[in-house]
């Protein structure tokens, strides 16, 4: 039997890889995309988890909404995307930074 | 209404209508308007005169309006008229309606005529007022209102940088002297509670002998009113060290000169002194101190009118030395004899000035005398009358036994001036009398050298450059490049040059004719009531301090003491005519032989450069300083500059932080969470 400790650990581990993929990735939009994924799924690895130790659905119920807000960001993150592709020739994140005063 | 009403506001209500309506009514109507008001002055003002010559008439103050309601001050605006004030409105009414009429012609060409005759009639009202004054507040009115007139007509020409910097110049040294006389009207209302004259007049022997602290030291109290009434006057009346401005003042229209720098404005000292007579009369001091300063006054500006090329500035420094014998008639007590000189004067001095300036005009504004010559046949009226205004201000006249004499204007009043030095007897005064004689002699020299240079010789005026504008065809803006400064003073050439030089028009003619006629009999006529024992004291009737032990002992002074200034000036006559007519090359083998006695006179005993030196320059630095060191270096540069830059540091600082980097903002964005979170967990429970 794995313990709830292992899941958290693995659920930490995926979280700090996800943080780190935003911060330290220079070169692609799609990653930092992915490393959002990544974020969210720690969370969820986490809710599942809590939900199993505490016989609580509530959390597996939160963690299916998380999947379709995820979905949803994904797709919504992906067609920003591509129009920012079309106008910029690039998505390279150094090059995004027209929020610059 | 009592005619001064009229003599005094009618001015101003000219001077209002022509300065502000001057472009609307046009400048016919606006010199027609302020003329008209000093011709009415004048005749209004004569009438009045010769009633207290007559014993007519008794002194009475006119009353105005209430002015000041302050505690115990209290002060009206009232004209009084007595025999004193009325030797002024004589002078001052007949002098500027004279000038006013004499500007017509002058000032034909001038875009600015309008305007022009609003200041002299501006003038006159304040000079009025002046004279009229019943409270020394009142007096101080009329004496900033001429000095505020007399600031806008030296700078009439205001394109002119020179006559600009001669009425700012004029404006702060008298500044000086107005500081002296406001201190001593503030302490004369300390010490007697009250501002009006008379009642000061009357209080003051009262305070003979008492003591005032004063910046830290025990003071007679007349003796230091007297004084700091007596700066005010130096400065008004151009006396030592406070004399600077007047020649400068040479910058505005000849007729200005004539009115406000000759015969009128800078007499106010000698009218001042002698209406607080009876005050100067309780400080010894304070009456030696004012021989002292007219006495080295009066021979400092004699000397230097003896070197100056420029004809107007020759008439100049001989006001300010005629002005010296008023202020040492009045320091000896002769005030009777101080105040005829004034009278005399304004008609021989506005005779010369306004005699230059027909000069001037004839010659095409060139004013410098090396460059005229042969003048006599050319403009014999011009000529005539300044003959005439010379042998009044030299003094021309013989003693007839049985009627006193029989003279020019000067003679009566100057030689009374030195016999009143002569028979003081004071150290100041026997001072005062050899000075006034040798001065006598070089008034004489220095007069006369002028009716030379400009009149008699061989016609010098090809070498002039506004001959040569004129003759050219190239004519100037009137009056542009006036002053003595664009020649080279060592090549004068002769010969005429075919320039014509041409009468002046009647409005210039008639009123130095009239003066002429003021300037032959003004003494013959009314020596009596001003300095003859018998009948002054009753003229004066205590208005003026007037001491008939001292008439009656210049009547029967010794022979040589009345003769004296005579030959004084006959000396002076025969030296002029030697150096300039029978012998041309003389003065100038003269110069050869003292340069540095020439060069010390001509260039007016270094007075502006010294005052260059101990008040302009440190003014300039200390000016530099608080602008550089203080303002920008210490205020500036911490308070408004400073701020900014700091605030542009603090922006460079922020500036970086807004990458526009999303990742940068995600990462500020956690730290900040982690960081609440970490307060939440550990410190908010």
């Amino acid at each position: 039997m794995i313990g709830l400790g292992s899941y958290l650990t693995v659920a930490a581990i995926l979280f700090t890889i996800g943080v780190l993929g935003i911060f330290l990735n220079r070169r692609n939009v799609i990653l930092m995309l992915m490393a959002i994924e990544l974020i969210l799924l720690a969370v969820n690895i986490n809710l599942v988890a809590f939900s199993a130790y505490l016989g609580d659905l509530t959390g597996q119920v939160l963690a299916m909404f998380v999947l379709t807000v995820a979905a949803a960001e994904a797709a919504i993150g992906l067609a920003i995307l591509v129009i920012f592709f079309r106008r910029r020739g690039s998505i390279a994140v150094d090059d995004v930074n027209r929020m610059r005063g | 209404m009592h005619p001064v009403l009229f003599i005094v506001f009618l001015p101003l209500l000219a001077a209002i209508i022509a300065g502000l309506g001057g472009r609307w009514i046009g400048k016919t109507a606006a010199k027609t308007v302020t003329t008209g008001a000093l011709f009415i002055g004048a005749i209004l003002s004569w009438p009045i005169f010769f009633q207290y010559i007559n014993g007519n008439a008794e002194p009475m103050v006119v009353p105005v309006l209430t002015w000041i309601r302050s505690g115990t001050l209290s002060v009206d605006w009232a004209l009084r008229v007595d025999s004193l004030t009325a030797v002024m409105l004589v002078v001052v009414t007949t002098v500027s309606s004279l000038v006013h009429l004499y500007s017509w012609g002058y000032m034909e060409e001038d875009p600015g005529q309008p305007r022009f005759f609003a200041y002299l009639s501006l003038f006159s009202f304040a000079m009025l007022m002046l004279v009229t004054a019943d409270s020394l507040i009142q007096m101080f009115f009329g004496w900033e209102g001429v000095g505020l007139a007399s600031y806008l007509l030296i700078g009439f020409w205001y394109y002119k940088p020179s006559a600009n910097a001669a009425a700012l110049k004029a404006f702060v040294v008298n500044r000086v002297g107005d500081f002296g006389f406001s201190l001593g009207i503030f302490g004369t209302f300390l010490v007697f509670g009250t501002v009006s004259i008379p009642a000061i007049l009357h209080a003051a022997p009262g305070m003979a002998g008492s003591t005032i602290s004063f910046a830290g030291m025990h003071v007679q109290t007349m003796t230091l009113l007297c004084l700091l009434l007596f700066v005010g006057a130096m400065g008004k009346s151009a006396q030592l060290p406070l004399h600077t401005w007047l020649p400068d003042a040479m910058e505005g229209p000849t007729p200005v000169s004539a009115l406000i720098h000759a015969a009128t404005m800078v007499t106010a000292g000698v009218f001042m002194v002698c209406r607080l007579s009876p005050m100067f009369e309780t400080s010894p001091t304070a009456m030696h101190t004012v021989t002292w300063v007219g006495a080295i006054t009066c021979f400092f500006a004699a000397t230097v009118g003896c070197a100056q090329n420029d004809i107007k500035r020759v008439i100049a420094y001989s006001t300010c030395s005629q002005l010296g014998y008023m202020f040492f008639a009045a320091g000896v007590g002769a005030y009777g004899a101080a105040m005829f000189h004034l009278f005399t004067h304004a008609f021989f001095k506005a005779l010369l000035f306004l005699g230059a300036g027909s000069v001037i005009h004839a010659m095409h504004h060139e004013q410098d005398m090396r460059y005229y010559g042969a003048l006599r046949k050319e403009i014999p009226i011009t000529f005539w009358v300044m003959v005439i205004g010379t042998l009044a201000i030299t003094g021309v006249g013989v003693e007839v036994t049985g009627i006193g004499g029989l003279g020019f204007a000067g003679f009566w009043s100057k030689d009374s001036i030195i016999q009143s030095a002569w028979v003081s007897g004071s150290v100041a005064g026997t001072f005062a009398f050899w000075i006034g004689v040798l001065v006598a002699l070089m008034t004489s020299f220095y007069s006369w050298r002028l009716v030379f240079m400009t009149f008699f010789g061989p016609p010098r005026w090809a070498a002039s450059e506004h001959i040569q504008h004129a003759l050219h065809g190239d004519h100037d803006e009137p009056s542009q490049e006036h002053g003595d400064s664009a020649h080279d003073p060592h090549h004068v050439a002769t010969g005429s040059g075919g320039y014509h030089p041409h009468e002046s028009p009647l409005t210039i003619l008639v009123p130095i004719v009239l003066l002429a006629i003021g300037a032959v009999f003004a003494g013959q006529l009314f020596h009596g009531i001003f300095v003859g024992p018998d009948t002054a004291p009753s003229y004066w009737s205590g208005i003026i301090a007037f001491s008939r032990e001292m008439g009656e002992a210049i009547e029967s002074s010794a022979l040589w003491v009345k003769l004296s200034p005579t030959i004084a000036m006959l000396l002076g006559l025969w030296i002029a005519w030697n150096n300039y007519v029978r012998d041309p090359g003389a003065a100038g083998r003269f110069v050869a032989t003292f340069p540095a006695v020439y060069q010390f006179v001509a260039n007016k005993w270094y007075f502006d450069e010294l005052y260059d030196a101990i008040f302009v320059r440190p003014a300039l630095w200390l000016g530099r300083l608080f602008w550089k060191g203080g303002d920008e270096g210490t205020i500036d540069r911490f308070g408004p500059h400073g701020a900014a830059y700091a605030v542009g540091i603090g922006n460079r600082v922020t500036y970086r932080l807004q990458s526009g980097y999303l990742y940068s903002y995600a990462l500020v964005m956690l730290l900040g969470l982690i960081g609440a979170a970490t307060w939440a967990i550990w410190w908010a429970q």
